[in-house]
């Protein structure tokens, strides 16, 4: 008995690192002091009703926000753990196995468990206000789609200590990840934490595609939308198409390890090219997914801060939607060296560079915007005056990767390493910080720090280049990707340890987003005024932070950017407050229980398949159905805020009178 | 162009308006006996006849459209509704992608058999 037990327990935990020792530790150290402070001040009921009960969007933003930064903390643990292996030749602190299994949870963790769910914060924190909604149009589905992800990115993080982590890159590309090449459970918490959350991620973009086209508000006309609601839109759009194709591949590929099939083996018929093109059919739309909507907050920015209207906003319009169609044209640029002959990838390296076109434009549009504006250096601002700079780079490192016969040279080398990190950290990920601190302070209620702040955005800017400008010079010297370690000889010593320095100060520019953080809690400059920063579109109308029903009367739009020629008529006066008499009972959904239970229904039945339990996946799948049954026949879904505490509300935020 | 969050539905309250039919028991019913028809069918094709190969696959592919068909028409609403109709332009863009991306993945794995 006991020995079967330590054969058990010896498999299904991770054991033999120092590193995962040090881990299982401090896991288990956070819950016990998480639950203490939960039962000891007696927060259960506050935790359940207020926040994973929430169907309200503005909640659920903010809980994607603190997931997506705890996992902006773990894969930047994980590159910096790669950083040191590779700072000096013949390091011996990962081993090959621990290094592979390194950089694909960093890759898939930063693509699905760090971009996606920032990004989806942001549309939750911020689009139904900037349209004059009083919640998204699924707000049931809203809160199924965050805790799909949470349990998702759970399931998958959880591989790190039980049952060893997928060490097959952050695609998984067969055969590698079949049982063939992967016969651990590794690769089955891959598919499963990423398909558990990919079926958030696509019902989070069916809902705010049905919440821009039904749910603004009156008068605002499809050209009067702001751009990031646009871009949004425009992101969504692709998500709607792309993240299918993610969930047949890798159900497809499913079959293959678990029941044994043959689509994608090197044997019985297979056809391992067909599982790249697959995924890269998601995997290249994937990539504007996540940016476009960081453009949509450029856009907003450069116009706040520039006090100017966004210059030629009809052609950023056309530039989005038609990015969202050409970004389905380009996946072979990813295989080229595969060898689909020279008219296969002629046709789609033309496709490729037809992409720059409207991003360029998009461009010129910024610069435009702040041409003769009166522009203000506050932090959103210089994150985006960082961007452009950076993203045009990397932009001309993409355009020479699409001259296919030159991709052979480049094609996994350190240059495109290099590439996709400029484009993915100079434009989306400066793009959502900026987006975070221009709209803390509306969530919030008070502006995060503005001197802690730039010392960040010093580290990060700096850091950012020392890093990975030494790549592009490694990619040349013949360094690939994925090595774990190289020798003396190759002379690449030098470079790479400029490399490792920019990724710590990168590093520390995090921890001290972390202090500003906290340190703004406290002593952060309040708003109260609702509108910080003298912006120009609907959410900066009302106060800060909003009520729970976001506007007690529904604004009425004339033309683009409203909010601010209201202002300019009256002359930046403060706006009149609004008549008792027009305030009326709000209609508004009900919280629910079933989104967290059924998501965890879906992770119990993950958890099964990994391991092929079977009792444990068909028990999950049972409670999947349960709740949904249970949903489906619940009827009291909504009520009506009383009157009487929206006037109470409105008045103590000195709106009504 | 309505301000409540369709999550919150009409029930009970009688104040929203009637136009939004969303079809009869009768018409359910009839779905879902086409729906499971559609698709004994080509399991009864696969387990119980020796037809060929290339029948095999246009008897499953023809089953699936018009499964598709149904679908749409007595589950997904397709024909109700006003305003501007999104739902169908939204097939017609997924039929557009699906049609590109059948059609070049064939071209791009062709090259396979043309080398061998
Ligand atoms: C003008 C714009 C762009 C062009 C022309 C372009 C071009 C390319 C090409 C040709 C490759 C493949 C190179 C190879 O594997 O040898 C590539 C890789 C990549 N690009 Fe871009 N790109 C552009 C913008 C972007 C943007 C905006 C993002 C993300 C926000 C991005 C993310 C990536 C990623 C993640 C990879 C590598 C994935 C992997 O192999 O694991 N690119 N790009
Ligand atoms: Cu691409």
């Amino acid at each position: 008995m006991y020995a079967s037990i330590k054969s058990f327990a010896s498999s299904f935990f991770v054991t033999g690192d120092p590193l995962i020792y040090g881990a299982d530790v401090s896991i288990v150290l956070t819950s016990i002091a998480v639950l203490f402070v939960l039962f000891y001040f007696k927060k259960w009921g506050w935790l359940w009703r207020e926040w994973l009960t929430t169907v309200d969007h503005k909640k659920i933003g903010i809980m994607y926000l603190f997931a997506s930064l705890l996992m902006l903390f773990r894969g930047g643990v994980d590159a910096l753990l790669m950083r040191t292996q590779l700072a000096l030749p013949n390091v011996q602190f990962l081993q090959a196995d621990h290094y592979n299994a390194v950089f694909t949870t960093h890759g898939t963790i930063m693509i699905l468990f760090m971009a996606m769910p920032m990004m989806f914060g942001l549309f939750n924190m911020v689009v139904p206000l900037q349209i004059g909604a009083r919640d998204v149009a699924y707000p049931f589905l809203n809160s199924v789609s965050f805790w799909l992800f949470f349990f998702g990115a759970m399931l998958f993080n959880l591989s790190f200590v039980i049952g060893g982590s997928p060490d097959a890159g952050w695609l998984s590309y067969p055969p590698l990840s079949e049982m063939s090449g992967s016969p651990g459970v590794g690769e089955n918490f891959y598919i499963w934490g990423i398909q558990i959350s990919g079926i958030g991620s696509l019902a989070t973009g069916i809902n705010f595609i049905v919440t821009i086209l039904k749910m603004r508000a009156p008068g605002m006309k499809f050209m009067k939308m702001p751009m990031f609601t646009w871009s949004v839109f425009s992101s969504s759009i692709i998500i709607i198409f792309a993240f299918p194709i993610l969930t047949v591949t890798l159900a497809l590929l499913f079959i293959d390890r678990y029941m044994g099939g043959h689509l994608f083996t090197m044997d019985g018929g297979g056809f391992p090219m067909m599982y790249i093109n697959l995924i890269w059919m998601w995997g290249h739309p994937e990539v504007y997914i996540v940016v476009l909507p960081a453009f949509g907050i450029f856009s907003e920015i450069v116009a706040t801060f520039s006090r100017k209207r966004i210059f030629g906003y009809k052609s950023m319009v056309f530039a989005l939607l038609s990015i969202s169609i050409l970004s389905f044209f380009t996946w072979v640029h990813h295989f080229f060296t595969m060898g689909s002959g020279a008219d296969v990838n002629v046709a789609f390296a033309i496709a490729t560079m037809a992409i720059g076109i409207p991003t360029g434009a998009k461009v010129f549009n910024w610069l435009f915007t702040m041409f003769r504006g009166r522009i203000r250096l506050e932090q959103p601002m210089m994150w985006t005056l960082a961007f452009i700079p950076c993203f045009v780079v990397g932009g001309a490192t993409g355009v020479m990767l699409a001259v296919a016969p030159a991709d052979y040279q480049y094609h996994n080398s350190y240059f495109l390493i290099a590439h996709f990190h400029q484009v993915l950290i100079g434009g989306v990920v400066f793009g959502y910080l900026a987006g975070i601190y221009y709209w803390w302070p509306k969530l919030f209620g008070f502006k995060l720090n503005e001197r802690l702040g730039k010392y960040a955005f010093w580290l990060w800017n700096i850091g950012f280049y020392v890093c990975f400008m030494p790549q592009y010079a490694l990619g040349f010297m013949g360094m690939t990707r994925r090595v774990y370690t190289y020798g003396w000889d190759m002379g690449w010593g030098p470079l790479n340890l400029v490399s490792t320095i920019g990724a710590f100060l990168m590093g520390i520019g995090f921890v001290f987003q972390v202090w500003q953080i906290l340190y703004s809690v406290k002593y952060g400059e309040r708003d109260t005024t609702g509108d910080p920063w003298n912006a120009r579109t609907l959410e900066w109308s009302i106060p800060s932070p909003p009520p729970m029903y976001n506007f007690a009367v529904v604004p009425v739009v004339d033309e683009r950017d409203s909010f601010w020629e209201d202002k300019e008529r009256r002359d930046f006066a403060p706006a009149p407050p609004v008549p008792v008499s027009k305030l009326e009972s709000i209609h508004m959904p009900k919280n629910s229980g079933v989104p967290i239970i059924f998501a965890a229904c879906w992770f119990i039945a993950g958890f099964g398949f990994v391991f092929d339990w079977k009792w444990m996946a068909f028990s999950g799948l049972a409670g999947v159905g349960i709740s949904l049954l249970v949903r489906s026949f619940t009827y009291d879904t909504d009520y009506y805020v009383p009157l009487e505490e929206v006037i109470e509300t409105e008045k103590a935020a000195g709106r009504a009178v | 162009m309505s301000q409540h969050p369709a999550g919150a539905a009409d029930h009970g309250h009688g104040h929203h308006d009637e136009h939004e039919n969303h079809g009869s028991l009768k018409a359910y019913v009839i779905g879902f006996i086409l729906s499971i028809v559609l698709t004994v069918i080509p399991l009864l094709v696969v387990f119980q006849t020796n037809m060929s190969k290339n029948g095999i696959i246009i008897t499953i592919v023809t089953m699936a459209v018009i499964q598709l068909l149904v679908q749409l028409l007595f589950f997904m609403h397709i024909r109700e509704g006003e305003g501007p109709k999104y739902n169908v332009m939204t097939l017609i863009l997924g039929l557009f992608i699906v049609v590109v991306i059948v059609a070049s993945s064939v071209w791009i794995m062709s090259f396979n058999s043309v080398v061998q």
